[in-house]
């Protein structure tokens, strides 16, 4: 019988040598840690403070989601998946929608394509406040913390006055909306957006030239892009080791065609070039709600669905850019009212992959700015 | 490439398409051999993807699939390929290494093995749990009560 209160389970190699003669020494770090930005563990093997290799243990969180969606329908499992990255569960909702609408093989009115667009954006940059300030407690900076949190607290309120929730949304609806937007959710928009674009400068302000900042980030977890795309990591971590690859241009989903904007890179893939190109990021954003809420057109907000869904027999996989990376959807449906199969191809989970690769030859300090700036979710790793 | 790959490979492949996505049912005796083409000869340099479709009623009960990428062509592909209870699949970790959480935890949540994998045990799931739950003959409610009772102290997580 194992002892509960032993690790023994989790398979822990120690090292043969004794434990003084320190050339190469195991430590844990979590499940419970500040730095971890939820329950994850690693395993450190060190030489001094040097960090020769690591190993993640993941799933302390895990939920069952994808089984969840087997025993629900349609409909029932939409807001499930807000659960997963709940700090971006509006982009969750609307992947899960759109691969649920090609299933059904229906479309969103334009209204619906450009409310879903204005607030996934916003999502996106409450996503990015969200880790900028605890990427930036991590290392050591306080005040950018206090500052997103500020700032994200406006993009809440409108998500409240939209919908009543504030973080696990449920915004959207297979099909399209549920509700169409409340009286002022234009010019409250408008305000947001120039009342937050001053707010970037001010946060850069705080760090893009601080020297202790750039003393922790530069040529620090640094990837290339070749590795970057061997491990499968997306999104912002790809960006920044200098490829250029966005789904929203590649292979463009809701109306994101329409807009204009454009795709940050860095060159050195360091967690300097990955602050950057979010920032970048949030002001792109910024950008694409400016000309999706002064284009709204009128007009319904949901498609004609069927109250109970059964859609055809057939699979799809549908992914969209994520504030994290690609966000996948692999659904099976066997003609019934319940998906047959619901996989989930999560970002956090694959990118997490890298933070070996990315942390050898580091320090033990820059292992929690590493974790930092992949910008992981534990709920949406472990489902 | 699907025309080549239907002249290649003959009645082992079947290329498919649904809601405008292609996909291909794949023999299983071709897959090691798809794969690697798929990457070094057609530029699927990113492995979106692998997950398991579990149907028990068929006799081969399993559907492997790998969903991948191609950064030069800007595409998609699905390959499926259906294996027996039990049977296991060559491990893609060397033709892209992303294959390597992927495959743990189709191993986790299906119990398939991939041959040649360089650290294959469980990724969600405690190392010790007994059964695994995506497949259909395991109960939502159902869990490893030995398990929870031996290592959470508790009479039942439910």
């Amino acid at each position: 019988m194992t002892d509960p209160h032993t690790l023994s389970h989790l398979d822990l190699e120690t090292p043969e040598k004794p434990f003084l003669d320190a050339n190469e020494l195991v430590i844990n770090m979590g499940p419970q840690h500040p730095a971890t930005h939820g329950v994850l563990r690693v395993i450190l093997r060190l030489d001094g403070e040097k960090v020769l290799g690591l190993e993640c243990v993941i799933g302390y969180l895990h939920r069952g989601v994808e089984k969840i969606g087997e025993h629900r329908t349609y409909t029932m499992f939409n807001p499930y998946v807000d659960r997963m990255d709940y700090v971006a569960a509006v982009s969750n909702g609307l992947g899960y929608c759109e691969t649920v609408e090609k299933l059904l093989n229906v479309e969103a009115p334009p209204r619906a394509q450009y409310v879903r667009v204005i607030l996934t954006e916003l999502n996106r940059i409450a996503s990015h406040q969200l880790w900028l300030g605890t990427h930036a407690l991590d290392i050591g900076a306080i005040t950018p913390l206090f500052y997103t949190f500020r700032d994200r607290e406006e993009i809440l309120k409108i998500y409240e006055k939209y919908c009543g929730a504030r973080l696990t949304t449920h915004a959207f609806r297979i099909g399209g909306l549920q509700y169409e937007t409340y009286a002022g959710f234009e010019k409250d928009v408008k305000n947001f957006l120039d009342f937050f674009r001053p707010k970037i400068d001010e946060y850069e302000e705080l760090l893009t030239t601080n020297r202790i900042w750039l003393e922790r980030t530069k040529n620090v977890g640094k990837i290339s892009g070749e590795d970057c795309i061997a491990l499968g990591v997306t999104g912002p971590v790809l960006r920044a080791s200098g490829v250029k690859w966005d789904l929203r241009k590649a292979q463009p989903y809701a109306n994101y065609k329409n807009f204009d904007f454009d795709i940050p890179t860095g060159q050195n893939g360091d967690t300097y070039d990955r602050y950057l190109v979010r920032m970048v990021e949030m002001r792109q954003s910024v950008r694409i709600i400016e000309q999706a809420v002064s284009a709204l057109p009128e007009g319904p907000i949901i498609a004609k669905v069927p109250k109970v869904m059964k859609p055809a027999v057939g699979e799809v996989y549908h992914s969209i850019e994520a504030p994290k990376g690609e966000l996948g959807y692999f659904i099976v449906s066997d003609g019934s009212t319940q998906p047959y199969r619901v996989r989930v191809r999560p970002p956090s989970f694959v990118n997490l992959q890298a933070l070996d690769l990315m942390c050898r030859g580091q320090l033990v300090a820059d292992v929690i700015a590493v974790i930092g700036t992949l910008d992981i979710v534990l709920g949406e790793v472990d489902r | 490439m699907i025309a080549k790959f239907k002249g290649t490979y003959g009645s082992g492949m079947e290329p498919l398409t649904y809601a405008g996505q292609n996909y291909m049912v794949v023999d299983r005796s071709l897959i090691p051999e798809i794969l690697q083409v798929l990457r070094n000869e057609e530029q699927f340099d990113y492995c979106v993807d692998i997950t398991a479709v579990h149907y028990p009623k068929r006799e081969k009960q399993f559907d492997v699939v790998w969903v991948l990428y191609s950064f030069a062509r800007n595409q998609r592909i699905r390959v499926t390929t259906q294996i027996l209870d039990g049977e296991s699949l060559p491990s893609s970790v060397p033709i892209w290494p992303t294959a390597n959480w992927l495959e743990r935890e189709v191993y986790d949540m299906f119990g398939i093995k991939f041959d040649g994998h360089p650290d294959l045990k469980r990724i969600l799931l405690p190392d010790g749990w007994k059964g695994h739950p995506l497949r259909k003959d395991y109960d939502i409610l159902q869990q490893d009560n030995e398990w929870v009772q031996i290592n959470l102290g508790i009479e039942s997580g439910q």
